[in-house]
C-alpha cells in the first residue's frame, strides 16, 4: 500500500509528461489527479490504522560502495504517516484546483499545450516529497530533498547553501557511524554525544556538529533567517504551486528533518539552542516584514516563513510532537489561504496588489468564507483555556506554551509574532474583502467566483482548518502517555496503566509527575507499582521520535501559568484590533504612519535589506572574483608566466604553421617541452624537499 | 574468443583504413557512405565490447581477456582489461556511435573527418587496454594527433591557436612521462604493466644535486607521471588549454574531448600512480587534494564569469574533474569508486551538454549566452533535455552526476575535512553557474526576432540524446551497475596500496 502511495504520483507525472499525446490532454490531467486522490485515500487509511510499529520496506539497492550500503526503501512510522496525509491531501486538492486555475494562461498561445506539463511537474514534485518523507536513510532523503528543490528553480541556489551543510552532515555521520541508515544512526546517537570530531579548525562534539550541519540544511529548505531570501521570490510561480510547495510541503521538510533526527538532536543541546534561536528570530522577522507587504501572495509567503519559525522553536525545545502538530494544522490553513488567494487573483484577472482590491466580500462569497476560516485558524481563534478552537489556536498555543518552558526569549518572540500575525492576516482580509473597490474598475466589475474545481478544495481544507486541531490535540500535545503511544514510543506497561486509571496522577504530587525517573530501568518503574510516571525508557530509534529522559518540556508545558496560556489569545486580539483600527475605522492612519516612520517602513518593506546585503556580500564579489580569476589568473598568470607557451610560443608557432614545415614545429615544441619540464620538475622538487 | 580485446580495439582502425583506401570522390554519395561506414563500424565496436562486459568476472581482481604476443623490435603486444579499465572501454565504445551521428551535418572533408574519429577511437580504447608501457605510451601520445587535426581542421576561427595549445600542453607532460618510463624499465627490467604492478620501486630518500628527495625514486617517477596526467585531466593550474580547445573544437570533437580524452588522466592515476608508487602517492596526496579543491572553487567561479556557453561548460568540466582527482587520492573505497563513477557519469553528462550547445549552435551559429533567451516556448523538448543534463551536471540526486560527487566527497571527508568542505562549496557554485546559464538561454521572454522561427529538436537529435538520457538516469537510480563491477578491483587496489605504505612508513620516519 505504501508503495502505491509512493509511486502513484510518479505514474501520474510520467503520464502527463510523456503519455498525454496518446490519451489526450484532459484524460491525462484527470488521471494524474485521480491517482493523487487514490494516494490520498490510501494515506489516510495508513494513518488511521497505523499501530505505531516502525516498518521498513526495501525496494531495491541504491548506492553501495565499501561499507556504505544504502537502498531505496520505505520507512513507515508515525512521522511518515503524518507527512503522508499532509502531502497527499494538499497535493490532491491542489491538483483538482489546478484543473480550473490553469484553464487559461496568458503566457501560452492558442493551441500550445502546457497543462499536462504543469501537472507533470506537480505530480513529480509530490513524488519527490514523498520520497523525502518515506526515506529510510539520509541519502534517499537527500534525493527527495533536492528533488523538491528543482520545483522551485529560483530557490535552488539558496537551497544549495543549506544542502551544503546537509551533505557535510551526512559525510560526518558516515565517518562516525559507518552507516547513514536511520536505524544505525539513531542507535549510535548516545555514543555521538561522547565523541569528539576534528572538523576544520578545531574539535567539536560530534552530536552537536552533526545536528548543526543538518540544521543548516533545514534552514535552507524551510526558509529560516539567513537562508530565507528565496521564498518570496519563488512566489512568482502559479498560485497552486505556491500552495503546494511553499505552504504545505516542501518548506516543512526542514522541520521534518529535525524531528526525524530527534535522537541526534536530543543529544546535542547546543544545536537545539541554535534551532530555537533561529526559529524564534525568523518567526519575529518574517512577521514584521509581512506587516507591510502589498502583494497578497508575499504576505502569505512571509507568514509561512514566520510559522515555520514557530515549528522550529517547538522542535528546538525538544517537543517534536508539537512541531509536527503545528506543521500538520498549518498545512491545512496555509494551503487554504494560498488557494483562496489564488481564487481572488483568478477573480481579479491576475491582479495581486492588495491596494487594488477592496469590497470583494459580495462578489466572491465562497472564497471570502474560505479565507475567513483560514484567517481565523492562522491567527489562533478559540476559546481560551479550553481545547476548543480553530486548528491554529490549538497548535500555536501548544508551541508557545512549550517555548515558555524551554526559552523565555523564544516565548516573547513568538507572542509578539502572534500579534503581528493577527495584524497582517486581518489587514489582508480587510483590504481584500472590506471597504470600497480600489484600482481598476474593469477588473472589479468582472470579478467572478471561481469554478467548482477550485472551490471544492477550499471546502475540504476548511474542514481541516477547523477540526484538525481539536481532533488530534491529545495525540500531539496531550498527556505524555498518549503522545508516546501515538508516536510509537514504548511506554512502560505499569506506567501506562497508572495514567489510564487516572488515579495515580491525581494521587501523586504534581511535581513528581515529570519524567526524571525515566532514566531508571522500566523494570524499576514497574516494581514501584506504577509510580505515575508516564515516561518510560525508550532507546533512540524506538518509535518515530525520541525524547531524552532529561527532557521534560512536554510535561512541563501543561503546567505553565494561566497568563502564559492566555498570552497568544491576547496578542491575537491586539493584532485584530489594530488591523480594524488601521483599515476599517481610520483608513488614513497607515499612510500617515508610513510617512512618519519612513525609515522603519522602508526597512520592513525592503525585507530588512537582506537581498541587497547578500548581493553586496556574496553575489557581486563572486562574479567579480570569477572575472578576475579568469582574466588575471588564467590569462595573465597561468598562460602568461607558468606556461609561457600559451601566450608567447603558441601564437608564434601558429604564424609559423602557415609556411614552415611541420618538422620545425616539432623541434621547437620539443626543445620548449624539455626546458619547461626541467624547470617545473626543479620547482616542484625543491618545494617538496624542504 | 581469445582476442576479443584486440577486436574491440581495432575494428574502428580497420574501418578507417577501408575508408582511406576505397572511398573515392567527394560527392554527396561518398559523404554519405563515409558516415554510414563510420557509424556501422563504431556500432559494431560497441556491440563487440558488450561481449567483453558480459564475459567479465567482477570478482576476479586481476586482468582478464589478456592477450600477449611478440611484436616488433623485441617489444611485446599485451592487452587486457580489469575492473578499473573495462568500463572506460565501454564508455568509449558507447559514445563513439553517438559522436558520429552528431556530426551528420558536416559537409567539409567528411571522409577525413570520419577517419580521424575512427583512428581516435582505436587509440583511446588502446590506452585503456594496453598492458605494456611502450604500447600504452604509443596509444596515449598518438591520440593527440587525430584530436589535434580535428580541432585544427574542422574547428572554429581560432582553431590553429587552440590546436597548438592543446598539443603543446599535453605533449609537454607526456615527455616527462616517457623519461619516467625509461627509468622504470631500467629499474625493473620489464615494460610489462602486470609485472610492474608487482614491482616495488625504491622509496628511500636520497639527495640529488643537493636536494633531499623524500620518497626517492618513487617521488620522481610519480611527479613525472603526474605532469602528464594532471595536464590531461586537466588539473588546476594547467587547465587553460581546455577551454580554448573546447571553444574551437567542432561539437563532436568537444564531446570526445570532454567525455573520453579527459578520463585518461584519471585512469593513469589509478593504473600507475597509486599502485606503482604507493609511497609517493601517500606523500603527495595532500598536494593533489588541495589542487583539486582549488580547481573546484576556482574554475567554478571562473565559469560564473563566462559569456560563451562552451567555455562555461569547459570550466565546469575542470571543476568536475577536481572531484575525480581528489577522490582518487583520498585512497578509500568511496573516494575511488566515486572517482571512477564520476568519470563515467561526466562522460555522459558533459558529452550531452556539448551536444546541447551544438543543437542551438547549428541553428543560430553563435555560442554567446546573450544571443538566446526564451527557448522554452519554441523548443520544449530541447528545454526538457537541457534541463535534465543541467541538473545532472549540478549533481541532482537521481542522476548519475550525484553519485560520483557524493561518493568522492564522502571519501574525501574521511581524510581531510578542510578539503571536503572547500570542495563541497562546489555544489553551490555549480548550481549558480549552471542554472544561470540555463535560465538565460531557456527561460525569460523570447524577445530576439531571430529566435522566433527556431525549431525544436529533430528526430535524429532526439535519437542521439536518448541513450545519454537513459544512462544518466539509470546510473543515478541504480549505480550498483557500476560499483558492483569496479568494487572488488578497487578494494584490492586500496589494500595493496595501503600495505605498501604501511611497510614503508617506519622506514620513512626513521630517516626523518
Amino acid at each position: 500500500m505504501e508503495t502505491i502511495i509512493l509511486f502513484a504520483p510518479l505514474v501520474g507525472a510520467l503520464l502527463c509528461g510523456f503519455g498525454w499525446k496518446a490519451i489526450g490532454e484532459t484524460a491525462a490531467i484527470w488521471t494524474a489527479t485521480l491517482l493523487l486522490f487514490l494516494a490520498c485515500l490510501l494515506s489516510w487509511v495508513v494513518f488511521l490504522t497505523f499501530d505505531g510499529t516502525t516498518q521498513q520496506i526495501e525496494l531495491f539497492r541504491w548506492i553501495q560502495s565499501g561499507t556504505l550500503d544504502t537502498s531505496w526503501a520505505i520507512r513507515l512510522d508515525r512521522l511518515t504517516a503524518i507527512m503522508l496525509i499532509v502531502i497527499t491531501t494538499v497535493s490532491a486538492l491542489v491538483h483538482l484546483y489546478s484543473v480550473g486555475y490553469m484553464d487559461h494562461d496568458e503566457n501560452w498561445r492558442e493551441g500550445e499545450v502546457y497543462k499536462p506539463r504543469f501537472f507533470a511537474y506537480l505530480s513529480f514534485f509530490t513524488f519527490a516529497m514523498l520520497m523525502l518523507v518515506t526515506a529510510d536513510n539520509l541519502v534517499q532523503m537527500f534525493f527527495g530533498w533536492e528533488g523538491v528543490g528543482v520545483a522551485a528553480i529560483k530557490a535552488f541556489v539558496v537551497n544549495r547553501v543549506g544542502d551544503f551543510g546537509f551533505a557535510l552532515g551526512i559525510f560526518g555521520l558516515f565517518f562516525l557511524v559507518d552507516s547513514i541508515n536511520f536505524s544505525d544512526v539513531f542507535e549510535a546517537a548516545p555514543a555521538l554525544a561522547e565523541t569528539s570530531l576534528t572538523f576544520l579548525w578545531t574539535d567539536w562534539n560530534a552530536a552537536n556538529l552533526i545536528a548543526v550541519l543538518l540544521f543548516i540544511g533545514a534552514m535552507g529548505k524551510s526558509a529560516q533567517l539567513l537562508l530565507h531570501t528565496w521564498l518570496p521570490d519563488a512566489m512568482e510561480g502559479p498560485t497552486p504551486v505556491s500552495a503546494l510547495i511553499h505552504a504545505a510541503t516542501m518548506v516543512t521538510a526542514g522541520v521534518f528533518l529535525v524531528c526525524r533526527m530527534s535522537p541526534v538532536f536530543e543529544y546535542a543541546p547546543e544545536a537545539k539552542m541554535l534551532v530555537v534561536a533561529i526559529g524564534a528570530v525568523t518567526a519575529f522577522f518574517a512577521a514584521t516584514v509581512g506587516l507591510v507587504q502589498n502583494d497578497i501572495k508575499r504576505v502569505i509567503a512571509y507568514s509561512t516563513c514566520s510559522q515555520l519559525g514557530y515549528m522550529f522553536v517547538a522542535a528546538g525545545v525538544g517537543v517534536y510532537s508539537v512541531a509536527m502538530f503545528h506543521l500538520f494544522t498549518h498545512a491545512f490553513f496555509k494551503a487554504m489561504l494560498f488557494l483562496g488567494a489564488g481564487s481572488v487573483i483568478h477573480a481579479m484577472h491576475h491582479e495581486q496588489d492588495l491596494r487594488n482590491y477592496g469590497g470583494l466580500r459580495k462578489k466572491i462569497p465562497y472564497t471570502f468564507w474560505a479565507m475567513l476560516i483560514g484567517t481565523l485558524a492562522i491567527t489562533g481563534v478559540g476559546v481560551p483555556l479550553t481545547h476548543i478552537g480553530f486548528a491554529g489556536f490549538l497548535s500555536k498555543d501548544a508551541v508557545i506554551e512549550s517555548a515558555f518552558v524551554g526559552s523565555g526569549f523564544a516565548f516573547w518572540a513568538l507572542v509578539i509574532a502572534a500579534c503581528f500575525t493577527s495584524f497582517y492576516s486581518w489587514r489582508l482580509m480587510f483590504l481584500t474583502f472590506w471597504g470600497r473597490p480600489r484600482g481598476d474598475h474593469h477588473a472589479h466589475d468582472h470579478a467572478h467566483e471561481s469554478p467548482w474545481t477550485m472551490l471544492a478544495p477550499l471546502g475540504a481544507l476548511a474542514l481541516g482548518s477547523v477540526f484538525a486541531g481539536m481532533i488530534w490535540y491529545n495525540s500531539f500535545f496531550g498527556d505524555e502517555t498518549d503522545v508516546r503511544r501515538f508516536f510509537g514510543v514504548p511506554v512502560a506497561e505499569s506506567a501506562a496503566h497508572a495514567s489510564e486509571d487516572g488515579a495515580a496522577v491525581g494521587a501523586e504530587p504534581a511535581a513528581e509527575g515529570h519524567g526524571e525517573a525515566a532514566g531508571h530501568a522500566a523494570t524499576d518503574a514497574g516494581a514501584e507499582d506504577g509510580a505515575g510516571h508516564a515516561a518510560a525508557v525508550a532507546l533512540p530509534g524506538q518509535g518515530a521520535i525520541f525524547i531524552h529522559p532529561d527532557n521534560t518540556v512536554l510535561h512541563d508545558a501543561h503546567y505553565v501559568p494561566k497568563w502564559v496560556k492566555l498570552s497568544p489569545f491576547v496578542a491575537m486580539l491586539i493584532g485584530l484590533g489594530m488591523a480594524w483600527l488601521f483599515y476599517i475605522a481610520r483608513p488614513d492612519l497607515p499612510g500617515r504612519l508610513a510617512a512618519n516612520q519612513r525609515p522603519l517602513y522602508l526597512f520592513l518593506l525592503n525585507k530588512w535589506y537582506f537581498d541587497e546585503v547578500y548581493d553586496f556580500l556574496f553575489v557581486r564579489p563572486a562574479k567579480a572574483l570569477g572575472a578576475t580569476l579568469w582574466r588575471r589568473g588564467d590569462g595573465a598568470v597561468i598562460d602568461g608566466t607558468l606556461n609561457g607557451v600559451a601566450m608567447g610560443a603558441v601564437p608564434f608557432l601558429t604564424r609559423l604553421a602557415g609556411r614552415a614545415q611541420s618538422g620545425y614545429i616539432f623541434t621547437y615544441a620539443f626543445a620548449m617541452v624539455i626546458g619547461i619540464a626541467l624547470l617545473v620538475t626543479w620547482v616542484v622538487l625543491t618545494g617538496g624537499a624542504e | 574468443m581469445d582476442n576479443l580485446v584486440s577486436i574491440v580495439t581495432f575494428i574502428p582502425l580497420v574501418a578507417a583504413v577501408i575508408l582511406a583506401l576505397f572511398l573515392r570522390g567527394d560527392d554527396a554519395a561518398a559523404r554519405r557512405n563515409a558516415k554510414w561506414t563510420a557509424l556501422t563500424a563504431t556500432t559494431f565496436t560497441f556491440l563487440a565490447s558488450l561481449f567483453l562486459l558480459a564475459g567479465f568476472d567482477p570478482q576476479d581482481t586481476g586482468f582478464q581477456f589478456v592477450e600477449e604476443r611478440a611484436w616488433i623490435l623485441g617489444l611485446t603486444y599485451k592487452v587486457g582489461v580489469d575492473g578499473i579499465s573495462i568500463l572506460f572501454v565501454l564508455l568509449t565504445t558507447f559514445l563513439m556511435p553517438l559522436t558520429i551521428a552528431a556530426c551528420w551535418d558536416v559537409e567539409h572533408r567528411v571522409k577525413e573527418y570520419m577517419i580521424a574519429f575512427l583512428v581516435l577511437e582505436t587509440l583511446m580504447i588502446g590506452v585503456f587496454v594496453a598492458l605494456d608501457l611502450v604500447l600504452f605510451y604509443l596509444f596515449f601520445e598518438a591520440g593527440l594527433i587525430p584530436m589535434f587535426l580535428i580541432i585544427g581542421i574542422w574547428g572554429g576561427k581560432e582553431r590553429i591557436y587552440a590546436a597548438f595549445k592543446f598539443f603543446l600542453y599535453t605533449f609537454l607532460g607526456s615527455v616527462l612521462m616517457l623519461v619516467a618510463m625509461i627509468a622504470m624499465y631500467v629499474d625493473a627490467g620489464t615494460t610489462d604493466i602486470v609485472a610492474l604492478l608487482g614491482h616495488r620501486f625504491g622509496s628511500e630518500t636520497f639527495s640529488l644535486l643537493g636536494i633531499q628527495i623524500v620518497g626517492g625514486m618513487q617521488t620522481l617517477l610519480w611527479l613525472a607521471f603526474f605532469a602528464s596526467f594532471a595536464v590531461k585531466m586537466p588539473m588546476w593550474p594547467v587547465h587553460t588549454w581546455l577551454p580554448d580547445a573546447h571553444v574551437q573544437a567542432p561539437t563532436a570533437g568537444s564531446v570526445v574531448l570532454a567525455a573520453i580524452l579527459l578520463k585518461m588522466g584519471g585512469y593513469g592515476f589509478l593504473r600507475f600512480s597509486l599502485p606503482m608508487f604507493p609511497v609517493a602517492s601517500d606523500l603527495l596526496a595532500p598536494l593533489v587534494l588541495w589542487l583539486s579543491a582549488i580547481a573546484i572553487v576556482y574554475t567554478s567561479l571562473v565559469a560564473l564569469a563566462q559569456s560563451d556557453m562552451k567555455k562555461l561548460i569547459a570550466y565546469s568540466s575542470v571543476a568536475h574533474m577536481g572531484y575525480v582527482t581528489a577522490g582518487i587520492f583520498a585512497v578509500n573505497q568511496q573516494g575511488i569508486d566515486g572517482a571512477i563513477f564520476q568519470m563515467l557519469s561526466h562522460g555522459f553528462i558533459s558529452g550531452a551538454l556539448f551536444l546541447c550547445v551544438g543543437v542551438i549552435y547549428d541553428r543560430m551559429h553563435t555560442r554567446e549566452i546573450d544571443a538566446y533567451g526564451g527557448l522554452v516556448n519554441r523548443m520544449p523538448a530541447y528545454a526538457l533535455i537541457f534541463m535534465l543534463f543541467t541538473m545532472a551536471n549540478v549533481g541532482l540526486p537521481g542522476t548519475s552526476g550525484f553519485i560520483g560527487e557524493f561518493l568522492t566527497l564522502m571519501g574525501i571527508f574521511q581524510v581531510n575535512t578542510w578539503v571536503a568542505a572547500v570542495a563541497t562549496t562546489g555544489v553551490i557554485l555549480s548550481a549558480a553557474y549552471a542554472l544561470w546559464l540555463y535560465r538565460r538561454v531557456v527561460f525569460g521572454d523570447l524577445i530576439k526576432e531571430s529566435l522566433r522561427s527556431i525549431t525544436d529538436m529533430t528526430r535524429r537529435e532526439k535519437a542521439i540524446f536518448a541513450p545519454l538520457v537513459a544512462m544518466t538516469l539509470l546510473l543515478g537510480v541504480y549505480p550498483s551497475l557500476v560499483t558492483d563491477r569496479i568494487g572488488p578491483t578497487v578494494a584490492a587496489l586500496i589494500e595493496q596500496n595501503q600495505a605498501a605504505v604501511a611497510e614503508a612508513a617506519p622506514l620513512r620516519l626513521a630517516q626523518n
